[in-house]
């Protein structure tokens, strides 16, 4: 069957912020959907809240539309827009049931759309466990015991009947929220209970725990003739009861005969069929009993899921191309393979590799949430690395993950495990964690045997075996008199840098490096084909191992090397990696062959027809030098290596290569920027004010700054990004603990304090507006301010985590000048030859500078949504050589876009998405820690529309009418009358604490509902209840601005669990009654980015 | 610890393949010690079924070098032998695992094969190889611990397949009976398989006794010994080389031909081929893997197969014959029915083992035929 010729126009839904359990893999399928339809001739329309990604640029689609994911929101782009069709299975979980509520609403059917991919009856039979685990029986699967319950009793019969250990799973949730397993009837009830709250049809299932059993999924694909193929198996590393997603996993398959793939496979297919899923690609997961090989099927996802964008990148196999084509009728065999060309789609890779996938957790950022992993997901990102052997991927992985460490241990990190005694350790090694794979290690280099950790921790013996082949060479390494190549050639092939070898022998990475490389042993450079090299591959999608043959092509071309972020992670996201692939195409629209070198499989520039190469690697000094080399052999010439576009992972890199060969502003001014003194002494020179402060290294040295400067001051160790470890105190008292717990604790670990990383005290600004500033330069020295961002929470909310506003609301034409002014000041003064970031907090008219981060900034893809200046293509055409008068002329610039971007007709507001629903105990209060995950859009005509629509895009619906609850901080009450006022102007019913009441009261304000805090005693009703019963629609509560800024969390906690808005600033609150207002007088409007932005856009299409 | 590419630490004595055309790759001896082990060099690129693989007979003759890294990780275990013993000349991995792990193991890869007396060769660069084979073709070669020249020597010396009979060396030589099983099996205890053993799998033979009684005759047994055998079909089972060297079977079948139905695999439908005036010849470097896509040119679904074989059939070769598939990859026939008589047969795999079991059809197909056109009155009676 040929390409659909019935159909004009598709709308391509997006999966939104990125949270847990959804990260960029979704950008990196969407981005191919849209492309491909494209290419078939669609006109694709295309809606997603999230500027950070390259889906939502104006060249990826027709139609953009950055809007909040909500029914009502793409009823109006689907009645404007009248397209033939919609296709949900790219956008995830989100996309999938946005578009099953379309459907309930009958949107899809008033205005004939059709839904391609997966039809909704198929999409309720795999999501509805209930329906599916009957449908599974049906065609004689076996599914673990269960039932499903809605009702805590109901919950308890069935539990009664199945027995302990039991786990109970939520429907329709995604990341096995809410999910947990029991092995009491006590710790059953909580999770019960939790559960039905957590399901969006308050219906949870009760199933026996096969925790324990190996766990595996297949990727498969199927095509409207009924054509079916396994893409990729996956095997879990980490057996049951550790989600998929927060599981080690390897491709392929390790331990399964061909006997039991082939039965798992006819399974799948057999399961694709009988749910119904006509076309595209489905993730199957299935659990085995070890010691029977008894094999029950656990779930299958109708749609590109995160295994399938980490099977893409595993295979070469483009699973999100391939099923956008099938949604519009093509067959599997109708589809080239890209890789090799001369054959088709419809066939199962084979790999001649191992690849292996460790998620990357945050816990550290969410004090209050245990590490354990369970079934509920928990990591914000994973890394994926590729090798000839288990060992040799596993270890690459781990020296991806940027933790510090260089491989399974054998470096400095692994002397906090030296310290437990083995008993502990071995208890441990029982629970999943994430420092659960440097512990094995660890038991089995003090001599417990494989059979006993197999025992404990229910890994399959391979696994453990092959940690213990790392064990015994690290022990052959250290023993060795002297390392000749067979030595170095065995150690490399189980994976160990060069870093762990130096550390084994007592001698430095570089000499390793030297020694290893004057014996020949270097690395060879193989290639990513789909076929096993049955056939000839075209796509240099390169992977590095020490073995005989070098596959990289030379060439005679001009390149560019462009050094990506690695893992997603709280404080550094897909931002980066948007600004890594802008860079990509505007370098190859520029003549340059470039090439991409990352290790994060859910991105699009992991993609292998994003760069001419890519070389999926780990981001540290050995392995880029080591591509470098490959590179600079390969003829032609290197221009140079972008380094400041990937956050801090490529910065810290930077130091590493030839000078001459990095881009962009000279490292040195990277350093200058980073390092307090000269930092200081620069804008001093400048004459641009600082918060006053200083430096210490002991408690008595912060006491004395503390002093000078006055309190509150800000306290944070040197070196470090995303606000980690940064903290406000009030007094001498908070002073002594966070340096204590700086000196010593895990802190102290992190790198603790020294001479050369002091901690830095700073006088922290109060209730001053915080300002971002994005900029450009170019070697004539032009500079082109991009936007400046001015930010709704007050300084001392991390500016990740805060929302913000472009063009700014409240600052003065003065200021933004002088902030300009200082801008451009430091970008001279630094020789900035690209990017810029400046972040200022302004106090009483009075502006300070806070930061300078020369290099891309997490705003950059928001700026260049927001304005229309392709701000990091830009960028990479300047750090290339050149100027902006140049790119005005090409057109890649507009001509009116001199020194700054002109006056918009439209307020565009970015807000950070947080991960407190999945971790219960964590305190929501926002401050100078950063702890979002994702971001979204909003984007209209005022501000408070902008906001309401971010708001509502971030998941928190502003009510319109309802009760508002007031718990405000007392340096907040003045200003917090005047908020109290609008709600009340607004028909709000007022409710507020004790305290708050009667200063709102004082001053003449009717308060509705008088509200208890904990501990209070009295008439007043009980400020948690009321949030439980839903009497509450807003809740507003500010910290005390002294003392313990945790106050209040019961309040704050209480409305996470109900899902009541909570906002936690004054500013955010003023904010949010604007937009209730605003909504009430303009009726909902939907615009594209290609309607606010004139043409030409920084485009590669 | 454990062996090849990276855990021995040279507790493997090193060694040496080196291929007729002087390519030489390292890597360290393992299995059944020997110096110098020769045959023609073939990679087989499926993931899983190593030992379905092994011990295949029509392997006979070759080195399998498996593409994919980590062999012997789940171990052996009877129920997974294709044949009594290997046949193969020897196999060259990147990684040999140590100990299996898996409920069905009991014996480890390693083991297994010094019982069988294989030697094998780990901790190779099997992709390099690969392509290697992939532009040079199925080349002669040698490897063991012997020296470079002696291997050198021996690699040049070393025979390809070509017009070679392996078939001899690995048929049986005296008839077995196998009664009927599986479900169904009274229904279809009347209908009575003759199957030729060119080198038969196991599987196979299952697969045919769930259609009815089946005797596995040599590859030389003459057509009217088989008819004698009053059979309602008669299965032609792959096997190892040339087929163009076997012109007794050939024969054998040509006789056969329009007197039964007849059904043939692998070698089985080379053989068919020619008996029908069809043609054969030898692919570069042959299809081993468990990856092909197949077209099954009658609905135009698409199987994914698995594939063993070096020669072919010419398209269009074979006079009053139609192809019935053909392989996506290359456009090789894949399979074709005889248009005068009852009689059809695929290149690839249907039994599977190692691979799909997409085309596991093609046995009822067989099943049908047969029924269509009976040989005898009583018997097959049961079955209508
Ligand atoms: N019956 C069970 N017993 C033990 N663990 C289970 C069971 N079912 C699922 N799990 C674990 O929970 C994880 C999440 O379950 P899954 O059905 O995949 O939900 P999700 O939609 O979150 O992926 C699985 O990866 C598996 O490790
Ligand atoms: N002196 C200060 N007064 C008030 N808030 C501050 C001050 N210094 C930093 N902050 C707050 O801390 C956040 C993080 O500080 P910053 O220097 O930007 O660290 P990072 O490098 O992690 O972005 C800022 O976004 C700002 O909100
Ligand atoms: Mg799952
Ligand atoms: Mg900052």
């Amino acid at each position: 069957m040929p390409r659909r010729d019935d159909l004009q126009s598709i709308l391509v839904i997006g999966s939104g912020p990125i949270v847990i359990g959804q990260a960029c893999e979704f950008d990196y399928s969407g981005t191919q959907a849209c492309r491909v339809l494209r290419e078939e001739g669609y006109r694709v329309i295309l809606a997603n809240s999230n500027p950070a990604t390259i889906m939502t640029d104006p060249a990826t689609a027709d139609r953009t539309y950055i809007e909040p994911l909500d029914p009502e929101v793409l009823t109006a782009i689907i009645e404007k827009e009248r397209p033939d069709a919609l296709l949900p299975t790219l956008g995830g979980q989100t996309a999938l049931n946005l578009t099953m509520e379309l459907v309930e609403l009958g949107v899809l059917e008033r205005f004939g759309v059709e839904v391609i991919g997966a039809r909704p009856e198929a999409i309720t039979t795999a999501e509805d466990r209930d329906r599916f685990k009957s449908a599974m029986e049906d065609i004689g699967l076996e599914v673990p015991r269960s039932g499903f319950a809605h009702s805590l009793q109901e919950a308890e019969d069935i539990a009664t009947e199945i027995g302990f250990p039991i786990m109970v799973r939520p429907s329709f949730i995604l990341g096995g929220k809410g999910t947990g397993i029991a092995e009491d009837a006590a710790h059953f009830g909580q999770l019960a209970a939790e559960g039905l709250a957590a399901s969006p049809v308050g219906q949870i299932l009760v199933e026996q725990s096969i925790a324990g059993w190996k766990e595996f999924e297949l990727e498969v694909m199927r095509d409207a003739a009924d054509n079916c193929v396994v893409v990729c198996s996956i095997e879990n590393f980490d057996p049951m009861g550790v989600h998929t997603g927060d599981s080690i996993t390897v491709a392929p398959a390790q331990t399964l005969t061909d006997v039991e793939y082939q039965a798992m496979r006819d399974d799948a297919f057999a399961c694709l069929r009988r749910v119904g899923v006509e076309t595209g690609g489905s993730n199957v997961q299935f659990a085995v009993e070890p010691t029977t090989g008894r094999r029950v099927i656990i779930e299958m996802n109708p749609r590109v899921s995160r295994s399938s964008a980490l099977a893409s990148k595993a295979t070469g196999f483009p699973i999100a191309k391939i099923a956008a084509r099938l949604a519009v009728g093509y067959l599997l065999n109708e589809i080239p393979n890209d890789i090799t060309k001369a054959t088709p789609a419809s066939f199962e890779p084979t790999i001649d590799y191992v690849v292996t996938k460790i998620p990357r957790w945050a816990f550290e950022k969410l004090p209050g949430a245990d590490g354990r992993l369970g079934t509920r997901m928990q990591s914000v990102g994973e890394v994926m690395a590729i090798g000839r052997t288990f060992c040799e991927s596993l270890q690459k992985a781990l020296r991806s993950l940027e933790q510090g460490r260089a491989g399974l241990n054998a470096d400095p990190a692994e002397a906090a495990l030296d310290e437990v005694p083995l008993e502990e350790l071995v208890q441990r090694i029982a629970v999943a964690t994430p420092e659960r794979i440097f512990e094995l290690e660890a038991t089995l280099r003090r001599g417990v045997a494989v059979d006993e950790v197999v025992d404990r921790t229910g890994i399959d013996p391979w696994f453990v075996r092959q940690l213990a082949r790392i064990v015994a060479e690290r022990a052959r390494i250290a023993a060795a008199p002297a390392l000749g190549p067979a030595d170095f050639r065995r150690a490399k092939r189980l994976g160990f840098s060069d870093a762990q070898l130096a550390y084994l022998r007592g001698a430095t990475p570089a000499d390793m490096r030297a020694t290893r490389l004057s014996h020949g042993v270097r690395a060879t450079f193989k290639t990513v084909d789909t076929c096993a090299a049955e056939f000839e591959a075209f796509t240099p999608y390169h992977y590095a191992t020490y073995e005989e043959e070098d596959e990289v092509r030379p060439s005679e071309r001009a390149r560019v090397i462009i050094l990506g972020s690695g893992p997603n992670r709280i404080g550094q996201g897909i931002e980066f990696d948007y600004c890594c692939v802008h860079a990509s195409m505007t370098l190859r629209d520029a003549g340059y062959e470039t090439v991409m070198i990352n290790c994060n499989p859910e991105t699009v520039s992991t993609d292998y027809d994003t760069s001419d190469r890519l070389y999926f690697e780990p981001l540290t000094d050995e392995d880029v030098a080591n591509v470098l080399d490959a590179e600079l052999a390969a003829g032609g010439s290197v221009k140079g290596i972008i380094v400041s576009l990937g956050g801090q992972t490529p910065l810290k890199l930077a130091g590493a290569l030839p000078p001459e060969l990095v881009l962009g502003t000279s490292p040195a001014s990277i350093d200058l920027a980073e390092d307090r003194e000269r930092w200081n002494m620069l804008c001093h020179e400048l004459g641009i004010p600082q918060p006053p402060g200083g430096t210490a290294t002991t408690t008595p040295e912060a006491l004395a700054v503390a002093g000078k400067v006055g309190y509150p001051v800000l306290l944070r160790p040197s070196y470090v990004l995303g606000g980690r470890a940064m903290e406000i105190v009030y007094d001498d008292e908070g002073v002594r603990r966070v340096m204590q717990s700086m000196t010593t604790g895990a802190l102290a670990r992190e790198g603790g304090v020294t001479a050369d990383r002091p901690v830095l005290v700073d006088r922290f600004l109060e209730d001053a507006v915080e300002v971002d500033v994005d900029a450009v330069r170019d070697d004539t020295g032009e500079v082109l301010i991009a936007g400046v961002m001015e930010h709704v929470e007050e300084a001392g909310v991390h500016s990740g985590d805060s929302a913000c506003a472009l063009p700014p609301q409240t600052l003065r034409p003065e200021v933004v000048d002088e902030l300009e002014r200082h801008t451009r000041a430091l970008a001279e003064s630094l020789d900035v030859r690209g990017l810029i970031n400046v972040q200022f907090a302004v106090k009483d008219g009075q502006v300070y500078v806070l930061e300078a981060n020369p290099r891309a900034s997490r705003t950059v893809p928001f700026v260049a949504k927001a304005t229309g200046v392709p701000l990091a293509m830009v960028a990479s055409r300047v750090m290339v050589g050149q100027t902006l008068a140049d790119l005005r002329r090409e057109g890649l610039l507009r001509p009116d876009v001199i020194g700054r971007v002109p006056v918009l007709d439209h307020v565009s507001v970015k807000e950070a998405v947080l991960p407190f629903d999945r971790f219960p105990g964590v305190d929501t209060l926002l401050g100078p820690e950063m702890r979002s995950t994702g971001e979204v859009m909003g984007i209209d005509t005022t501000f408070g529309l902008a906001f309401a629509k971010s708001q509502m895009a971030a998941g928190t619906r502003l009510p319109d009418t309802g009760t508002v609850f007031l718990s405000l901080a007392d340096r907040d009450k003045p200003a917090g009358l005047e908020v109290a006022r609008t709600f009340s102007g607004l028909g709000f019913a007022i409710a507020a604490t004790l305290g708050t009441a009667g200063y709102l009261r004082s001053e003449g304000l009717l308060v509705d509902t008088l509200v208890a805090k904990v501990g209070e005693e009295g008439v007043a009703s009980d400020a948690v209840e009321l949030i439980a019963q839903g009497k509450v629609q807003l809740v507003v509560n500010t910290p005390r601005g002294l003392g313990p800024r945790a106050d209040g969390q019961h309040i704050r906690t209480a409305s996470v669990t109900h899902k009541v808005p909570c906002l936690t600033t004054l500013a955010a609150a003023r904010a949010a009654a604007a937009g209730i207002a605003d909504a009430r007088s303009h009726p909902l409007q939907v615009r594209p980015l290609q309607d606010l932005h004139p043409a030409p856009f920084g485009t590669s299409q | 610890m454990s062996a090849g590419v990276s855990g021995s630490g040279g507790d493997r004595p090193p060694a040496l393949l080196v291929t007729a055309d002087g390519t030489v790759f390292t890597g360290e001896a393992a299995g059944a010690p020997v110096a110098v082990a020769t045959g023609e060099l073939v990679f087989n690129t499926a993931m899983s079924g190593y030992q379905e693989v092994i011990t295949d007979p029509s392997y006979a003759g070759q080195l399998i070098a498996f593409t994919s890294t980590h062999i012997g990780n789940y171990g052996t275990n009877a129920a997974d032998d294709e044949a009594a013993t290997p046949h193969c000349r020897g196999i060259v991995v990147c990684d040999l695992a140590d100990e299996p792990s898996n409920w069905r193991a009991t014996e480890g890869l390693e083991p297994f094969l010094r019982r069988h007396g294989i030697p094998a060769l780990t901790g190779v660069d099997t992709r390099r190889l690969a392509r290697h084979v992939r532009r040079a073709g199925a080349v002669p070669c040698a490897f063991g611990t012997a020296p470079e020249a002696e291997l050198r020597a021996a690699a040049a010396a070393a025979v390809g397949t070509d017009g070679l009979d392996l078939v001899t060396g690995v048929t049986t030589n005296e008839v077995q009976v196998h009664p009927a099983t599986g479900p169904g099996a009274d229904a279809t205890a009347g209908l009575r398989i003759v199957a030729y053993d060119f080198g038969v799998k196991t599987t196979m033979v299952q697969l045919l006794t769930t259609l009815g009684t089946v005797t596995v005759v040599p590859a030389g047994t003459a057509a009217d010994e088989v008819l004698a055998l009053e059979p309602d079909g008669v299965f032609l089972s792959n096997g190892p080389g040339d087929p163009a060297a076997l012109p007794g079977p050939t024969a054998a079948i040509a006789d056969l031909v329009g007197r039964v139905p007849v059904f043939g695999i692998c070698l089985g439908h080379q053989l068919l081929a020619t008996a029908l005036g069809g043609s054969t010849y030898k692919l570069p470097f042959g299809h081993h893997g468990a990856n092909h896509p197949v077209q099954r040119l009658e609905t135009g679904v698409v199987e994914i197969t698995s594939q063993n074989h070096n020669y072919a059939v010419a398209a269009g070769s074979i006079p009053d014959a139609e192809t019935t598939h053909v392989n996506l990859n290359d456009g090789v026939v894949e399979g074709f029915r005889a248009l005068k008589a009852p009689a059809f047969s695929v290149q690839y795999h249907p039994e599977a083992a190692p691979g799909p079991h997409d085309a596991r059809y093609l046995f009822g197909a067989f099943r049908e035929l047969m029924l269509a056109h009976p040989t005898r009155a009583v018997g097959s009676a049961g079955v209508r």
